[in-house]
C-alpha cells in the first residue's frame, strides 16, 4: 500500500514524466545543478585572484633574496612554511600538503560510505561517515590554526608604509601578521584573497561535516533502512567530493602557482 | 498494530570495486607528491605553472570522473557539466592576461 505512489509513473511516456531526466532520480541532478553553480562562484573569486595578482608584479630576482613587501606579490612558499609544535623551522607548504592529504583521504572513505549504502550495509555506512567526519573536522582544526598563525604572524614585523587617516599621511609601521587592511606578507589584496578563498571553501568544509553528521545520524537511527535506499549517502557524497576538488584548485592556484 | 520492521537485505562488498577506489586514491596523492616534487624543483615560470594546471586538471578528472561517478552517467549529464566549464577556463586565460595589462598599481 505505502509503495502505491511510485508504481503509477510507470504508466506514462517519457514525455509524461515517466522517465527521470538524464537517468537520475531527481535529488540527484539538482545537487548537480547547485555544484555547476557553486563551481562558478569558486571560478569567480580564483579568477579575481588571477586577475589581481597578475596585475601585481611579481618578486624579481633569485628566491633566497625574497622579502615581504607591497610593492611586490609574495611567493606562497615563503608565506606558508609554518607547521604546528615546529616553531621556528621553514617547512614550506608541509602543513598545507597534510591538509590536502586529510581531505583527499576522508573523500576516499565518503566513496567508500557510498559503496556500503548500495549494499544497504549499515554497519559498513556507519563505519565510513565516521571516518569521513574525522577528517572533515580535522581539516577544519588545520584551518583553525593555519588562519590564527595567518593572522598574528611571526615575531619578526615586516616595515611597511601604510597611509594613517588620523595624521593624514603615509608612515612607516611594524606590520605583524595580517587583517583585511594591511598584511606584512604582501600587497592588503594577498590577504583579502586568502581570507575570502579559503574562508569560504572552508564554510563549504563545515557546512559539509554538519551534513554528514546528519547522514550519519540517520543511518544509525535505521532511517534509510527504513527508507529502503541510502540515496541520501550519494547526494552528500558528491557535495563532499566536490569540496574536495574545489580544496585541489585552491592549492594549485593558491599556494603552489 | 506494531510496526514491523522491513527485511533488508545485505550484500557482500564489491572487492573488485573498492579495490578500485583506492586505487584511485593512490593515484590521486601520488599526482599531490609530485606536484610538491615539482614546487621546490623547477625554477618559477609559466612553464612550472601549466605543468601544475594540467596536473590539478588531472587530479580533478579523477575526482569528478569517479568519485563523483560522473563518467558513468548519461552522456548528456556528462556533457552538461563539462562544457560549460569550457568558458571557466577561457574567462580565467582571458582575466590573467587582462591582469597583466593593467599599468602597475
Amino acid at each position: 500500500m505505502d509503495h502505491s505512489t511510485a508504481a503509477v509513473t510507470h504508466d506514462k511516456s517519457v514525455w509524461d514524466g515517466g522517465a527521470s531526466p538524464m537517468g537520475m532520480s531527481y535529488g540527484k541532478l539538482m545537487m548537480w545543478f547547485f555544484l555547476m553553480s557553486d563551481a562558478f562562484t569558486f571560478s569567480g573569486l580564483l579568477i579575481t585572484y588571477g586577475l589581481v595578482r597578475s596585475a601585481n608584479p611579481a618578486f624579481e630576482g633569485a628566491a633566497e633574496a625574497f622579502q615581504f613587501a607591497t610593492t611586490h606579490w609574495p611567493i606562497p612558499e615563503k608565506v606558508f612554511e609554518a607547521v604546528p609544535f615546529l616553531h621556528g623551522i621553514q617547512l614550506p607548504l608541509v602543513f598545507v600538503g597534510f591538509m590536502t592529504f586529510v581531505l583527499i583521504m576522508s573523500s576516499v572513505t565518503m566513496v567508500l560510505a557510498v559503496e556500503a549504502g548500495h549494499r544497504m550495509d549499515r554497519a559498513a555506512v556507519e563505519k565510513w561517515m565516521l571516518w569521513t567526519l574525522v577528517g572533515g573536522i580535522t581539516f577544519l582544526s588545520c584551518q583553525a590554526w593555519e588562519w590564527t598563525h595567518f593572522i598574528i604572524g611571526s615575531e619578526t614585523p615586516t616595515l611597511m608604509k601604510v597611509f594613517s587617516a588620523k595624521l593624514g599621511n603615509w608612515e612607516e609601521v611594524k606590520v605583524f601578521g595580517a587583517n583585511l587592511q594591511v598584511n606584512q606578507y604582501g600587497p592588503p589584496a594577498f590577504a583579502d584573497f586568502f581570507f575570502f578563498i579559503t574562508g569560504f571553501h572552508g564554510f563549504h568544509v563545515f557546512t559539509g561535516v554538519l551534513f554528514n553528521f546528519l547522514i550519519f545520524y540517520n543511518a544509525v537511527t535505521g532511517v534509510y533502512d527504513r527508507r529502503g535506499h541510502y540515496e541520501m549517502v550519494e547526494k552528500v557524497g558528491l557535495y563532499w567530493h566536490f569540496v574536495d576538488l574545489v580544496w585541489v584548485f585552491v592549492f594549485t592556484f593558491f599556494y603552489l602557482v | 498494530m506494531a510496526h514491523k520492521e522491513p527485511q533488508i537485505i545485505v550484500l557482500p562488498p564489491d572487492q573488485a570495486k573498492i579495490k578500485k577506489l583506492w586505487k584511485v586514491a593512490f593515484i590521486l596523492l601520488l599526482v599531490t607528491v609530485i606536484e610538491f616534487i615539482i614546487a621546490f624543483t623547477l625554477p618559477h615560470g609559466p612553464a612550472k605553472t601549466s605543468l601544475f594546471v594540467f596536473l590539478t586538471i588531472v587530479k580533478a578528472g579523477y575526482i569528478v570522473g569517479e568519485f563523483m561517478h560522473l563518467k558513468y552517467e548519461v552522456k548528456v549529464l556528462f556533457w552538461g557539466v563539462l562544457i560549460p566549464m569550457i568558458f571557466v577556463v577561457w574567462m580565467l586565460v582571458t582575466f590573467v592576461y587582462e591582469g597583466s595589462q593593467i599599468v602597475p598599481l
